[in-house]
């Protein structure tokens, strides 16, 4: 029954990826990826990962989904390049060909795992006491491999500064995104006033549980940002100016305070990153809490795009 | 009685699955948007909701009951307002 099931969830998976690079509108295939990465999370949950399918939920399904129809719809009235011609029949041989090469090689590295495969699991679970979190996820990200999460935090940091690197001269300096249009008092701006409270306190619960259970600051993060792109929409409130000193002071503080502590552990405990004994669960906490409005602002604005208004002086 | 919690767990599950294998043949088959969203909205309330419904007795704690309500009533919230925002971009462009 449970392998019919998961046969069944694989075959969609292969389906939907195929119909999401075959669509010739651009939209529909979106819908197909949109659709992918949510199959993708029952598949991770199927597999025992919950904080990989609540990821992929948040942002694979959830806010890559968006950003992508939001590139689309940018590029539906005004880009050659998305109105450009099929490539000719030589380079889709050619970029299949490749594809399919790309893809037996992950299946035969796959299928050549050794049998039970290499796990430092059982290393991971034994030195967790020490970091005083119960859920491994958690302790490998901020503490075995907490280099790791410091330089994507530094990336998130970076791609939105490559964002709006895309602004025209003109609109430096002014408000990120465009104006929108929603009416105050209509079906959008009820939504928003009615989930937004909903979707905060769940945020908050999911960044505050993920110390012992499938959750964290990303995940957190990505729906506090949803429920303010909600409010942006609904036209109930406009977004900052790009010149903003608070804005550019929180999107450095998470990954600042994180080298911080890097620091303080080098001097403390002899390794950046890492944590005097006894000191762990607080540094971790802090690094949580410094990490999460830095997320939640990069994660919506990377979603409004480039300032596009003229300054307001 | 065990028996009994079962027997109206999976009546329930059964019935919000037929909800959804009708609402999904309604999305294929109807001929316009507004049709559509009719069956589409079928699915999303009566679908989850007679899943759930099946699904609370399996929940194993009050605290994990009331997060599954939550979820159909956020369900049902977004479905409403999403349907009511779809129907009103498609009352605008001339139907296809």
């Amino acid at each position: 029954m449970i392998d019919a099931l998961n046969a069944g969830i694989a075959l969609l998976l292969l389906a939907l990826g195929a119909y999401a690079v075959m669509a010739k509108d651009v939209f529909a295939a979106l819908v197909g990826y949109i659709a992918y990465g949510l199959l993708l999370t029952l598949a991770w949950m199927q597999l025992r990962g919950p904080d990989v399918a609540l990821t992929e939920a948040a942002i694979g399904g959830g806010l890559t989904g968006a950003m992508l129809i939001a590139a689309a719809t940018r590029l539906r009235d005004r880009d050659a390049a998305a109105r450009a011609p099929m490539p000719g029949i030589g380079a889709r041989v050619l970029a299949a060909t490749l594809s399919a090469v790309v893809a037996s090689a992950v299946a035969w590295s796959v299928a050549s795992l050794p049998e039970p495969a290499a796990t430092l699991a059982p290393q991971t679970l034994a030195a967790m006491p020490a970091l005083e979190v119960g859920n491994p996820v958690t302790a490998v990200l901020l503490g075995f491999r907490a280099l790791d999460t410091l330089l994507e935090a530094i990336v998130v940091v970076l791609a939105l500064i490559g964002v709006w690197s895309l602004a025209p001269d003109k609109a430096w300096g002014g408000r990120l995104g465009r104006l929108q249009h929603a009416q105050p008092d209509g079906m959008l701006a009820y939504a928003a006033r009615i989930l937004a409270p909903i979707g905060i306190v769940i945020g908050m619960y999911i960044f505050w549980i993920g110390a012992d259970l499938p959750g964290g600051k990303f995940q957190g993060a990505t729906l506090l940002a949803a429920m303010w792109l909600l409010v942006w929409m609904a036209g109930l409130t406009d977004a900052p100016a790009v010149d903003r000193r608070w804005l550019r002071a929180m999107l450095v503080a998470g990954p600042l305070a994180f080298v911080a502590i890097g620091v303080f552990g080098a001097v403390q405990a002899g390794a950046f990153l890492a944590y005097p004994a006894g000191l762990a669960k607080p540094l971790i906490i802090v690094i949580e809490i410094a990490l999460m409005p830095t997320l939640t602002l990069v994660l919506a604005l990377v979603l409004v795009g480039p300032p596009l208004r003229e300054p307001e002086r | 009685m065990d028996a009994v919690v079962d027997f109206m767990s999976i009546v329930a599950i059964v019935a919000g699955a037929a909800f959804f294998a009708a609402g999904t043949i309604g999305l294929l088959r109807f001929p316009d948007t507004m049709t559509r969203l009719h069956a589409l909205t079928k699915a999303d309330n009566l679908g989850v909701g007679l899943v759930i419904l099946g699904l609370l007795p399996r929940a194993g704690s009050i605290t994990a009951g009331i997060k599954l309500l939550l979820v159909w009533l956020l369900v049902l919230f977004a479905g409403a307002i999403v349907s009511q925002l779809v129907g009103r971009v498609a009352s605008r462009e001339p139907p296809r």
